[in-house]
């Protein structure tokens, strides 16, 4: 299976003078068997060069990408490349990127996070401070609730630029109820303000119960520390609500009896109704799920077998069952679940597939541990209409042509 | 839970010999990590305004103190009369909403004037965040507020009247979240 697929890919690529990454095929054979390859016959590149490592140069295609083009790069979005990944994880330098104004360049000495409002003791930590608290590691995705698309994109639309607002990793910080216990909150303190230290000032306000369950003060990604992208030295997050609330590059939170009504509650990230109404406060990411092969853009060389694999998360919890359908959704057939299973995390789903060569429209559609079941187009635009922006998890059909070829369909 | 470690108790001691006397009706902390924040540090840092006008500075500002405001350091981003380009427009779209196209701006869907403020205080002009003085972003609220005729020509706003604009959108939203909607 897996020198056939090798193979297969190889072949399409030479057709189309790259492989599904974009990367220029070599059309020599002097490394092939039976010869020795060229690399087997002097010493290979020092070690520490360079000190922080970097992809192979043949991996150069495997990049985020812009989204849409904005009036400003620093209000501004970038892809994570799905197609491209394995398993959940997502590396750092691929995270998808969503600021509003700029990546400030931030001395972690002198970044400090202030805790106040309707609190018993205004407090200001360090982030010595915050690294000496007890920590947890978890893994969560973190999704752009402007993720997916609510027009119809073109047919040459990638899984990246489907549903690349979207990034799992694991994150290590302190939880914020311990931090939150520290300062002593008042009763009657129901909505937390968070802000960024960015040109934005970000903030969002926060339920304290949302504040109180599982939110998470970070200071590292992945084992390292964030990413100056991903808010460092200091971000919130918040597992499973839209990604603008994980507010990064934190500086203060403040705790009040009633939400801020700032901005990015009202005027952005609300969503608007058919009637004229919009929805606000809508913080959960429901149950979604994409297929990375085979997906937009890529290439199938031939009839035969193949492994469908794709991703699939849920922000109320765990990710119960994956149905993909190979017949635009006459039969459904389950597919595995790659361990860990993890509540509001990425879930790696597969299925074998025998493609017979005829035209394929292939569907996934994921359940949670609540028996949500992902919707599709059809369903969720006739509750929401065309206009609410945000929020959308309808299912991905991506079209398989007889040629091969795999294209977006809305 | 996660494990607790011996220095969270030693440093839980300290704390509680540290602490004023009047926090004692409150549970006390269990680490002792951070410090007191002073009135000072959090004045300089405790810039958000409330739908209800809590946080508003004092200062004022007028519609014609704004045009002048705007037409510097506003107009290049979001065109002379608010009508956007290259930036976002921050006036029309009245009664676009239920449209096929909806036209969200400042005065088409914000249901807040506070917001405006807290808005324009932290974040514009996008080019130099945070150097407006008070009775500027009071001044440049009011043109932007003027320029979608929702106070008159020669209205002073302050933190008393801008928490009573009137914005035509106020009862546009709804809460809480109804989702699941469309399983
Ligand atoms: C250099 C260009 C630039 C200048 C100058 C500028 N802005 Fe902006 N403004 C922006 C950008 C870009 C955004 C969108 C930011 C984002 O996407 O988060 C924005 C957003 C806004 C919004 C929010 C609009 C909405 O509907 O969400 C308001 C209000 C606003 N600006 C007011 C002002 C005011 C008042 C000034 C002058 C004091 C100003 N801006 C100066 C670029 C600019």
């Amino acid at each position: 299976m897996v020198p056939r697929r090798g193979v297969l890919k190889g072949a399409a690529a030479l057709a189309a003078g790259t492989t599904a990454t974009g990367r220029a095929v070599s059309q020599s054979r002097s490394n092939l068997p039976p010869n020795i390859p060229e690399w087997m016959k002097t010493q290979g590149a020092t070690i520490l060069s360079p000190p922080y490592g970097l992809p192979s140069p043949f991996e150069k295609n495997v990049i985020r990408r812009q989204r849409t083009r904005t009036p400003t790069q620093t209000a501004a979005t970038t892809t994570t490349p799905l197609q491209d990944l394995q398993g959940i994880i997502t590396p750092n330098g691929l995270h998808f990127e969503r600021d509003h104004g700029g990546v400030p360049a931030i001395d972690p000495d002198q970044h400090r996070l202030m805790v106040h409002g309707l609190v018993e003791r205004p407090l200001i930590f360090t982030m010595d401070d915050l690294t000496r608290f007890p920590s947890v590691s978890r893994l969560y995705f973190i999704e752009c609730s402007g993720n997916g698309s609510w027009n119809v994109l073109p047919p040459a639309t990638t899984a990246q630029e489907s549903r690349g607002l979207l990034s799992c990793a694991e994150w290590t910080g302190v939880p914020l109820a311990t931090v939150l216990a520290e300062a002593g909150v008042k009763p009657g303190a129901a909505w937390l303000l968070a802000e960024g230290a960015d040109a934005a000032a970000m903030t969002r306000s926060v339920p304290i119960a949302k504040a109180m369950d599982d939110a998470l003060l970070c200071y590292s990604q992945n084992g390292e520390r964030l990413r100056p992208e991903q808010g460092y030295p200091l971000r919130l997050l918040l597992p499973g609500f839209e990604g603008n609330m994980s507010v990064k590059w934190l500086r203060r939170l403040k705790l009040g009896d009633q939400p801020f009504q700032t901005r990015e509650e009202t005027g952005q990230y609300s969503d608007l109704m058919p009637n004229g109404v919009a929805r606000q406060f809508t913080f959960v990411m429901e149950a979604n799920s994409i297929i990375t092969f085979p997906s937009g853009g890529q290439r199938l060389h031939g009839p035969g077998s193949y492994e469908i694999s794709g991703l699939a998360w849920s922000g109320r919890g765990r990710v119960t069952g994956v149905e993909v359908s190979t017949d635009g959704g006459r039969q459904w057939r389950r597919a595995a679940l790659q361990e860990p299973v993890l509540t509001k995390c990425l879930t790696r789903f597969r299925l074998p597939w025998t493609w017979d060569g005829a035209p394929a429209l292939l569907l996934s559609r994921s359940i949670d541990e609540t028996g949500y079941i992902q919707p599709s187009r059809a369903k969720l635009v006739a509750v929401r209409g065309l206009n609410s922006h945000y929020h959308y998890n309808a299912i991905q059909p991506w079209q398989v042509a007889a040629d091969g070829t795999v294209t977006y369909v809305a | 839970m996660w494990p607790r470690l011996g220095v969270g108790a030693v440093c839980a001691a300290v704390a509680v010999a540290a602490l004023p006397a009047t926090a004692t009706a409150a549970p006390q902390p269990a680490y002792g990590f951070g410090r007191p924040a002073t009135a000072q540090e959090i004045a300089g840092w405790d810039i958000d305004v409330r739908a209800d006008g809590a946080g508003l500075p004092p200062g004022q500002g007028s519609v014609a103190a704004g045009r002048g405001v705007y037409g510097q350091k506003c107009a290049a981003c979001h065109g002379f009369t608010g009508e956007g380009g290259p930036m976002e427009a921050l006036v029309g779209g009245a009664g676009t909403l239920a449209s096929a196209h909806p036209v969200k701006t400042v005065g088409s869907f914000w249901p807040y004037a506070t917001t405006l403020f807290d808005y324009v205080r932290r974040a514009m002009p996008f080019n130099a965040p945070q150097s407006l003085s008070a009775d500027e972003v009071y001044a440049v609220t009011a043109y932007v507020l003027f320029l979608n005729h929702l106070v008159p020509q020669d209205a002073v706003l302050d933190a008393r009247t801008l928490p009573q604009v009137k914005m035509p959108n106020r009862n546009g939203f709804t809460s809480p979240d109804p989702r699941p909607d469309a399983p």
